[in-house]
């Protein structure tokens, strides 16, 4: 995993250092509300519905022990005794005060962390598969390159203030699980001979104006991708639209544009870069980074684990999360596990400080010190031997973390909605919890399989309803939460935006309407293998519609 | 309103007429690029230098053939929020070879200022800082990942210095 040299240590002390000086010009009245508002959002810091809420900077999702426990102590000691992981694979702290953020920020400095970027128009966290490094689907490791892309990234002198925010997901494996598709650029990693390079995805995005990506270039080989993104983003900050912040994302300039005109823009740009112009990226740079990142040294294992074996026929509780949480790894022996942060009637993403001091130990002892946040909202190990995993297992139920959900229907992407966000029209954790209440029973689950759905409070489209097999958008009708139910959207490598079933539902016709759904989903598919996701596209969206609305 | 240059405070001797119809009166006026491209094609103004100030719109690929006479390019950020002018001024600097001065005039505060330098900006005309503070916003990183007009190393340069 990345360590900061003396450089980036030095710029994120320096970064604290101007943001301290920003708050109290903020506070004695020198810097107007106004024009501290982008220098705010670009530390991260919002101003929500109760208080100031604090976004920290994960890149790629990347933590390790040291860093999730001092996530710990400032949920602590700042904030509430937890924090809210989020899809941008970040965590929020919501109840923090201004006058501590500059303290928060410089423990966070401590353990080579920041907020830095996290909010305003500029380049945001970068993201990626929250397997890297583990899964045997790869061609190489993305996270060297999502390093790179960081730093190229962090304080850009052009790019600090583009039309609207942006953001970067990068994969290596030919099951996208980072949502390429749906992101301002999606870089997928590609082999051609012995190079290296990235087939570009540009202008996807939800929101309120959902749209998949269009690929405007085959292969960038790596030495030239910085290069490549700095004409993509002068193309965007030139002529991106700035006269609606609605129309500002640059999946706008590449509809209005055309995509050939589009990548026409990008090809000039990118070619008229002279000498001077270009990052020229030293190759030993590339080594060194790459270099953080070799494969942890795991000792030959048997690749059935007869411990592991022994111990499911025992425990039918670790047999059901062994069958639903874990991801094969290229090393025999080995598993990536996913800890659920979805507990049945919980809040999605949420952790408390002693379940995240849980899981440094449990990283420490168990799994090579690597812990990743996926952008589904929940905690992967992806390093973990499998005859550690009843010990594992029975550590993670003594914490409340042994949720066996991955991928089911229980484990859902939901936004912090009305509760929180003083953009959001509707609740959704209600919404959330009432469905997960209604498919409670986890064999019944297992049964259902693979079904993803996304829940946001409103058309800014937080909990990616667009990408939900099921998506459930809140809406204000009139002062009451009505939900509108969209089917078949997905964020993989078949990226799809979920089309509108119909008129929306008032809050508690909703869980009988999901489950008529999924009933209409395990009356039609061939055989129990087949996903509702592939039921769907084989059998098209009426019956299922019918099924919704079944209830008139 | 206040001049900082090269890092001093400087006196002004140029105007700005943003009026397309009036009349150019003085020695060093900036006009829009518009009206500065007619005045050229014309030559009609012999006794008056004339340096152009650009609109976020503006395509700085225009000033081209004049580059090697002008010494004042005035970039505008009518609103803070809008940065095209950061790529504007990095287009003139590093890609067409601009060498004269390049002020940042409009919206312009404190905590913009080093990304403007950086950008290729010399000169800040701003109501919003003092010379003390400028010069304060200008050292805030020691160090920089991206190589840009300023001509600074990168930080991925100064990892791997040549041994040659």
């Amino acid at each position: 995993m990345y360590r900061y040299d003396e450089f980036d240590a030095a710029l994120v002390r320096e970064r604290v250092a101007q943001f301290r000086g920003q708050v109290t010009r903020r506070l004695d009245g020198t810097l107007l509300e106004d024009e501290f508002k982008p220098l705010r959002l670009q530390n991260g810091v919002y101003l929500q519905l109760h208080a100031y809420m604090l976004r920290v900077a994960i890149p790629y999702g990347q933590l390790d022990p040291a860093k999730i426990r001092r996530l710990a102590d400032i949920a602590e000691r700042y904030d509430r005794g937890y924090g809210h992981f989020t899809t941008r694979q970040n965590i929020q702290f919501n109840w923090v005060s201004l006058k501590d953020i500059p303290d928060i920020l410089d423990t966070l400095a401590d353990v080579e962390m920041h907020a830095i970027q996290t909010s305003g128009n500029c380049i945001r966290n970068v993201t990626s598969d929250h397997f890297a490094g583990a899964t045997a689907d790869e061609i190489m490791d993305p996270r060297p390159w999502c390093e790179l892309i960081r730093q190229w990234s962090t304080f850009h002198p052009e790019f600090a203030f583009l039309p609207r925010k942006f953001k970067i997901a990068v994969t290596a494996a030919d099951h996208d699980r980072a949502a390429i598709r749906v992101h301002d650029i999606g870089l997928h990693m590609r082999r051609r001979g012995n190079e290296i390079g990235f087939e570009v995805h540009v202008g996807g995005g939800q929101g309120r104006t959902p749209i998949i990506a269009t690929q405007i270039a085959n292969f960038i080989p790596e030495s030239q991708i910085l290069d490549y993104l700095e004409a993509v983003m002068r193309v965007y900050n030139r002529f991106g639209r700035r006269d609606n912040k609605y129309k500002a994302r640059i999946k706008i300039l590449v509809s209005e544009a055309g995509p050939d005109a589009f990548r026409q823009l990008v090809d000039a740009e990118f070619a008229a870069q002279g000498p001077t112009e270009t990052l020229a990226l030293p190759q030993a740079e590339i080594d060194r980074v790459e270099a953080y990142f070799r494969a942890p040294y795991l000792p030959a294992r048997t690749s059935a684990s007869a411990a592991l074996a022994l111990a499911r026929t025992a425990d039918p509780g670790l047999d059901q999360w062994a069958r639903t949480n874990l991801h094969p790894h290229k090393q025999a022996g080995y598993t990536s596990l996913t800890i659920s942060l979805k507990p049945v009637g919980g809040l999605a993403g949420d952790a408390t400080s002693a379940q995240m001091r849980a899981i440094a130990d449990l990283a420490e002892q168990f799994g090579q010190d690597d812990i990743r946040v996926t952008h589904t909202q929940n905690i992967v190990l992806p390093h973990i031997a499998e005859d550690d995993l009843p010990a594992l297992y029975s550590r993670l139920v003594e914490v409340g973390l042994a949720t066996a959900n991955e991928g089911l229907i229980t484990d859902m992407i939901v936004c912090p909605g009305l509760d929180y966000c003083n953009l959001a029209n509707a609740r959704s954790i209600p919404v959330g919890q009432d469905i997960q209440n209604a498919f409670a029973d986890p064999a019944e689950q297992e049964d259902i399989g693979r079904l993803h759905i996304n829940i946001s409070g409103c058309i800014n489209a937080c909990g990616h309803h667009h990408v939900g097999h099921i998506g459930i958008l809140g809406v204000d009708r009139k002062g009451e939460e009505f939900y509108q139910i969209s089917l078949g959207g997905r964020a993989d490598e078949k990226a799809a935006i979920g089309e509108i079933a119909g008129r929306a539902l008032p809050h508690e016709e909703v869980p009988g309407a999901i489950r008529r759904l999924v009933a209409t989903y395990r009356a039609l598919r061939t055989h129990p293998e087949e996903s509702f996701i592939e039921t769907l596209d084989r059998i098209g969206h009426d019956p299922f519609k019918e099924a919704i609305y079944a209830a008139d | 309103m206040p001049l900082i240059k090269d890092g001093r405070e400087s006196d002004n001797i140029w105007s700005n007429l943003d009026d397309e119809r009036q009349d150019i009166a003085g020695s060093h006026v900036t006009v829009s690029l518009a009206r500065f491209l007619r005045h050229k094609a014309e030559h009609d103004l012999p006794n008056v230098t004339l340096g152009v100030r650009l609109a976020p719109e503006d395509d700085p690929a225009l000033l081209r053939p004049f580059l090697d006479d002008l010494i004042l390019i005035e970039v505008s950020f009518p609103k803070y929020t809008d940065g095209r002018g950061y790529s504007q001024a990095q287009l003139l600097r590093r890609r067409y070879g601009y060498r004269g001065e390049l002020r940042a005039v409009g919206h312009v505060l404190r905590d913009q200022i080093l990304y403007m330098n950086r950008s290729g900006f010399d000169a800040f005309e701003t109501s919003r800082a003092d010379l003390s503070q400028v010069l304060a916003a200008l050292t805030e990183h020691s160090a920089y990942y991206q190589p840009a007009a300023d001509r600074a190393p990168s930080i991925f340069a100064r990892r791997h210095p040549r041994s040659d």
